[in-house]
């Protein structure tokens, strides 16, 4: 066949290299609705869930019977179930039914019936949800700090970088893991020195990550993992019941904790039983509500090729925010994983939880060059940090971020990059080099740095865990080496372990360290010319980006 | 005669496959191509390889080797990598990476699990050294030890399209070190950002083509003598 010149720049678009599979519902390939998804119902007898979503308590695997003892509220079941699914989604999109209404009568309702409800919202209905059912007044944004050399100068200076840039919680992850320990001190440092009271985690093999927790090293914790269907549970050595415990382990420390989960992981996994991936998330949201989480991360995560592969599929995943949402969770809305090689459509993906503004609209947005990002790329990266910007700018939306100044930028990671310096010399771990903290300090990536002694360091961190070092001891040898301020920072962020407060929904803490949550701070969105909206001293910030005309230059 | 879509969808597609042979359309990706429905259907492959005749692994004792442990697909259903590598090239140049540090290496199929991080936790406690590389037919790769988290590891490869076989080789190598007990650089990580969107439903399908030749009751067999 003699090949159309149209069709052939067509095919060579960067949206053609993207993976895309027709619907097969056998293996879970399927977005919103699955000829196999049960109907919702629900049975009580004695104060005890008999019937779920058409299966007697007999036949429940042990998601079933987790979500029916600890997720839904027992008292509201019946009562709830007897709304239509169709009432239901009408009042979600009601500015005149607040969100208080909907979080009590959507407490009574199953998972199956959950899906339900959803399948009546269409992208621009589910965006108006979640701008009354976000759990925080004002939105945030959570950053990526990560590289490729696992180099902890760089974490330091990227987490100030992004602190000052207005990233509310900051995680890092490594190629070899055992650098955690040193990526945890580096990131609770460097995050410290951008913007005081920046929440920090290190995601790791989830005994170490509990393990740097209750030391100190890091602030909160995410990734404890659920899954829709018993048997990608079981291949995790997990259950419902033992997430719970790894949670009122941390919480027992006094420290944030949020769930992750997203659709795919199953179909990934191959054990989907059939099911739509909405309604396995449905379950997924449904355990970490019943573990008692304050919060979820999800949105497909690492698996999002798999909805963005099939039709609907990106309605799906903010079909999954808005559950979150819908069930009073925290929902830090991903968007942090490579979704597509179109700018185009990776930008229209993020638009569904930019525009309404989610508790963390990305969790999260790589604050270094995609190279460097350790969890295999987020949806955006450095680069895209002025077109963001800009975003804001234009529609008057508030993503979480600022501009700043080249001046700030290179001030703040020259601060931490010697901080770190400081710190790994006063408790006698890998040297850093002047050199490095020069590169680093005018660093792009780690392309732009020195190699750091990776036998030195692996052998540094071990001395981290071998020696028992904590959180104190950073605040000790950051107050012995000039950084009192620093100091004082990492202090107060220990002390919130103590006061426990930031352990509610959807918790950031301000540059004073005072809790914004949805406790004290809810979202009170009823339609205009009520709750948050982007104005006074915030709106001037937005506006400041770089590369304004100055007419007197003319 | 009853024509219904199904019967239409395959005379096309028989008239397509002769016209394919006679070279008259080119085989490229071409837009909006018709393709076959898989709903309705329980597996990749309809059958599962029986492996019950199989001598089963053998707990190891020689303190000089490293098990790897290959997916239940490997060299069968499955043979080469998602980024077309052949499986036989991937495993040869992991026992010569091996046998280059003086270890040993011994292939074991892992027939209860599909889990990467699992299948090289179970190939290491196989090992007469404690020391275990699981590789999935897909290709990603994890050097385990005995004794560690079954989530937690000495080195993981999860991006498979960007493996080659000179890293594989530096993997059979670093294996054989952890056996020595040698300080180890680990093999340097690869990072794309953009192979999730092009290679994640691919993987996926993989994925579950080894998933659905798993024989639990079988554990583990020796593959390779």
């Amino acid at each position: 066949m003699k090949r159309s010149k149209r069709i052939e720049t067509l095919d060579r678009r960067p949206v053609n290299l993207d993976g895309y599979i027709d619907e097969w519902p056998e293996m879970g390939f399927v977005a919103m609705k699955s000829p196999y998804d049960p109907r919702g119902s629900v049975k009580v007898q004695d104060g005890k869930i008999v019937e779920l979503d058409g299966k007697g308590r007999e036949d429940f695997d042990f998601i079933d019977q987790f979500i029916a003892d600890y997720a839904i509220d027992i008292e509201r079941a019946e009562e709830s179930m007897a709304v239509p699914a169709l009432d239901i989604a009408r009042k979600i999109v009601d500015i005149h039914v607040p969100r208080k209404e909907i979080l009590e009568l959507v407490s009574g309702i199953t998972p199956a019936r959950m899906t339900e409800v959803l399948n009546h919202l269409n992208v621009v209905e589910l965006m108006m949800g979640m701008q009354k059912m976000r759990a925080r007044r004002k939105p945030g944004n959570q950053a990526h700090i990560t590289n490729l050399k696992d180099d902890p100068v760089q974490i330091a200076a990227d987490a100030a970088e992004g602190a000052l840039r207005g990233f509310a919680e900051e995680e890092t992850t490594m190629g070899v893991a055992r650098y955690a320990p040193l990526s945890a001190m580096a990131l609770l440092i460097g995050s410290q020195i951008g913007r005081p009271g920046v929440l920090t985690q290190c995601s790791a093999e989830e005994a170490t990550e509990l393990e740097l927790g209750i030391r100190g090293l890091t602030t909160y914790a995410e990734t404890l993992s659920v899954y829709g269907t018993e048997k990608v549970f079981i291949d995790g050595d997990d259950t419902p019941y033992s997430k719970a415990f790894l949670n009122s382990a941390y919480a027992s420390r006094g420290l944030k904790v949020r769930f992750t989960s997203g659709s795919g992981s199953e179909v990934l996994m191959g054990h989907s039983e059939k099911k739509s991936m909405l309604y396995l998330e449905c379950r997924c949201l449904y355990v970490t509500k019943g573990a008692g989480s304050q919060g979820i991360q999800t949105v497909s995560v690492s698996c999002i090729g798999v909805p963005g592969a099939v039709p609907g599929g990106i309605r799906e995943v903010m079909s999954e925010n808005l559950v979150a949402a819908l069930l009073g969770l925290e929902c830090a809305s991903s968007n942090d994983q490579s979704f597509s090689n179109s700018d185009m459509r990776r930008t229209a993906r993020t638009m569904l939880q930019f525009l309404p503004g989610t508790d963390f609209i990305f969790s999260g947005y790589a604050a270094e060059p995609n190279y460097d990002n350790m969890f295999a790329g987020s949806n955006f990266d450095a680069e895209d940090f002025d077109d963001y910007n800009v975003l804001q700018r234009d529609m008057q939306v508030d993503g979480g971020l600022k501009p700043v100044t080249e001046e700030e930028v290179i001030r703040v990671r020259n601060k931490a990059a010697r901080a770190v310096q400081a710190v790994f010399r006063q408790l006698g771990l890998s040297p850093v080099t002047d050199e490095q903290v020069e590169a680093v300090t005018y660093a792009h990536g780690s392309k732009d740095t020195p190699g750091r002694d990776v036998t030195a360091d692996l052998m540094a961190a071990e001395e981290v865990l071998k020696r028992g070092i904590t959180g104190v001891d950073v605040v000790k040898a950051l107050a012995e080496t000039g950084f009192e301020d620093v100091a004082a920072s990492v202090l107060s962020m220990l002390k919130q372990r103590v006061a426990g407060d930031y352990m509610q929904t959807a918790a950031i803490l301000d540059k004073d360290f005072h809790v914004l949550s949805g406790v004290n701070t809810p979202n009170d969105y009823m339609g205009p010319g009520t709750g948050y909206r982007v104005e006074g001293e915030r709106w001037e910030e937005i506006k400041r980006i770089p590369h304004r005309i100055d007419p007197l230059d003319l | 005669m009853q024509v219904n879509e199904e019967l239409v969808r395959q005379i096309t597609r028989a008239v397509m496959a002769q016209l394919r042979q006679q070279k008259a359309v080119p085989d490229t990706e071409s837009s909006a191509k018709e393709i076959e429905s898989m709903a309705g259907r329980e597996r990749i492959n309809p059958v599962k390889t029986d492996y019950s005749s199989y001598p089963r692994a053998k707990q190891g004792t020689d303190p000089k080797e490293v098990v790897i442990g290959v997916g239940a697909a490997f060299q069968r259903e499955i043979k080469k990598t998602i980024g077309g590598i052949p499986l036989e090239d991937v495993l040869k140049n992991i026992k010569a990476g091996i046998e280059e540090e003086g270890m040993t290496a011994r292939v074991v199929k892992v027939l209860d699990t599909s889990d990467v991080c699992f299948m090289a936790l179970e190939a290491a406690k196989l090992s007469g050294s404690g020391i275990g590389i699981g590789i999935q037919s897909k290709g990603t790769t994890v050097i385990h030890q005995k004794d560690l988290y079954p989530l937690s590891n000495l080195e993981l490869f999860p991006q498979a399209p960007l493996m080659n076989l000179e890293i594989y080789r530096q993997i059979g190598k670093n294996a054989a070190k952890y056996v020595k007990g040698e300080q180890v650089v680990p093999v340097p990580c690869a990072n794309d950002p953009m192979s999730r969107p092009k290679y994640q439903v691919k993987a996926a399908l993989m994925h579950i083509a080894e998933t659905e030749q798993l024989s639990p009751e079988l554990g583990m067999i020796e593959w390779e003598g």
